[in-house]
């Protein structure tokens, strides 16, 4: 199955600090980035906020998923804010690579072979 | 359309009385006939529930009241699958309508962004370029400059479609203002970041390779903006070997710097720029590696540069299961002397 592929977005907000983590499963392309999308905006609009944005259970992205994040980026740079990538498994973490956005987003890797 | 219904009611209430007396399989298929009739000239189905209601009438003059409301119930009931029929139909029309739109709004890009492919002595080119849909976000160029040097872009726009492909006559137009031959690839590329950050929405950006082949000096100088990475196929170790580039996507930072890239290209050695529709190709749920990619490449290494990326495609789409997900662009250029 590789048509209509659901993507689950929970968001889990640590009211302790000032904290949000958002977690993604699922693949992100054309059909479900719009969704990431609705959900990680208003999060790195807020001034001052940290965010995280969990990708453990993600893995396949393709480019339109590097736009949520690059729109993210040029976001949490207005409001001044600040959102990091976790869990980045390999294959995703390669097209961050490639592009040369690794250099300019909060990247951390997952950590190989850990969740395999 | 009234025409149809009178024309059939008298031969339907034929066919009823022959099937309910026979139980006749031909009077089932000369009713078929009916039916097509009727879908052919957009008729409702609440129409035929009415004939059958007169037709039963006819034949039975005694019929029960109850039977008689219960019909008049039933064709209640199909009223609204009559409504669904016709917006089924007005969408239908209002598709071929867009459809026809975007198959010339293709035609236009195909035009606008066309692209000769230099053909020079002691060089062999061959480039595929296919896109997902109708419009293509992938976009190359070729141009030939003086002392024989041959300029190779090759890029990819986020996403696919229409937004895409309108996004590519941007390029198109700058590199086009560029005095080509004068400018290094990391040069074309700094400009180009600048115009697209200017222009273009903030989800959106463009992956760009540039590349200048020198034949005279056996060189190939490249700057990459986030590119999937070319390859060199050395004829010497027959080996690929990864053309390691770095530098950011365009569109992203107003003032992006790029590194110029130089490499040794001898004789037989084939170079291969690809976008990542090609490296993201799925056969079914299984994604195809890079490696694969390099494999069938070297399937048919002996080929011409044109034979050999045509080929190449109709490997991947022979593939079972095989779907295009994004536009897939190929290009490859032998040295030969």
């Amino acid at each position: 199955m590789t048509e209509g592929v659901i993507m689950n977005l929970s968001v889990r907000i640590n009211e302790d600090s000032n904290l949000k983590v958002l977690e993604v499963s699922g693949e992100i392309d054309a059909y479900t980035a719009p969704e990431l999308k609705e959900s990680l905006m208003p999060l790195v609009k807020e001034s001052g906020k940290q965010i995280e944005v969990d990708l453990e259970d993600v893995q396949y992205m393709d480019s339109t998923g590097l736009g949520v994040f690059v729109s993210a980026l040029k976001a949490s740079k207005e409001s001044g804010s600040h959102f990091t990538l976790k869990n980045v498994q390999e294959r995703v973490c390669r097209i961050f690579e490639i592009t040369g956005l690794s250099e300019i987003i909060d990247i951390k890797a997952a950590i190989r072979g850990g969740n395999e | 359309m009234k025409e149809t219904i009178e024309k059939n009611s008298i031969k339907y209430q034929e066919l009823l009385r022959k099937y309910i007396n026979t139980q006749d399989e031909k009077a089932l298929y000369d009713l078929e006939l009916i039916s097509k009739a009727f879908i052919k000239k957009n008729i409702l189905p609440e129409e035929l529930i009415n004939l059958h209601i007169q037709a039963m009438e006819n034949i039975y003059p005694q019929l029960m009241d109850e039977y008689k409301l219960s019909m008049e119930f039933l064709l209640e009931a199909t009223v609204f699958y009559g409504l669904a029929l016709q917006e089924v139909d007005y969408l239908r029309q209002e598709k071929n309508v867009l459809t026809a739109e975007i198959s010339v709004a293709a035609n236009m890009q195909k035009t606008l962004l066309g692209t000769q492919k230099p053909e020079r002595n002691g060089v062999d080119i061959g480039v595929i370029s296919v896109p997902a849909h109708q419009m293509n976000g992938d976009y190359h160029h070729f141009t030939a400059g003086s002392n024989g040097t041959i300029g190779i872009a090759i890029a990819d726009v986020i996403g696919k479609g229409i937004p895409a492909a309108l996004c590519m006559s941007m390029i198109k137009y700058a590199i086009d203002s560029y005095p080509e031959a004068t400018m290094s690839p990391n040069k074309v590329l700094e400009n180009l970041n600048r115009v697209v950050e200017r222009n273009i929405d903030s989800s959106m950006f463009i992956t760009m390779c540039y590349a200048h082949y020198l034949p005279m000096e056996s060189k190939l100088r490249l700057s990459s903006a986030g590119h999937e990475p070319g390859y060199i196929y050395r004829a010497e170790t027959e080996e690929f070997e990864e053309i390691r580039t770095k530098g950011i996507v365009l569109g992203v930072m107003p003032d992006a710097e790029y590194r110029e890239y130089e490499l040794n290209i001898n004789k037989d050695d084939l170079i291969i720029f690809l976008t990542d529709g090609v490296s993201e190709c799925r056969d079914g749920d299984r994604f195809i590696e890079t490696e694969e990619l390099l494999e069938v490449i070297r399937k048919y290494i002996d080929l011409p540069a044109q034979e050999l990326v045509d080929n190449v495609y109709q490997y991947f789409e022979k593939l079972q299961d095989f779907q295009l997900r994004d536009d897939f662009t190929l290009i490859v250029l032998r040295k030969e002397v």
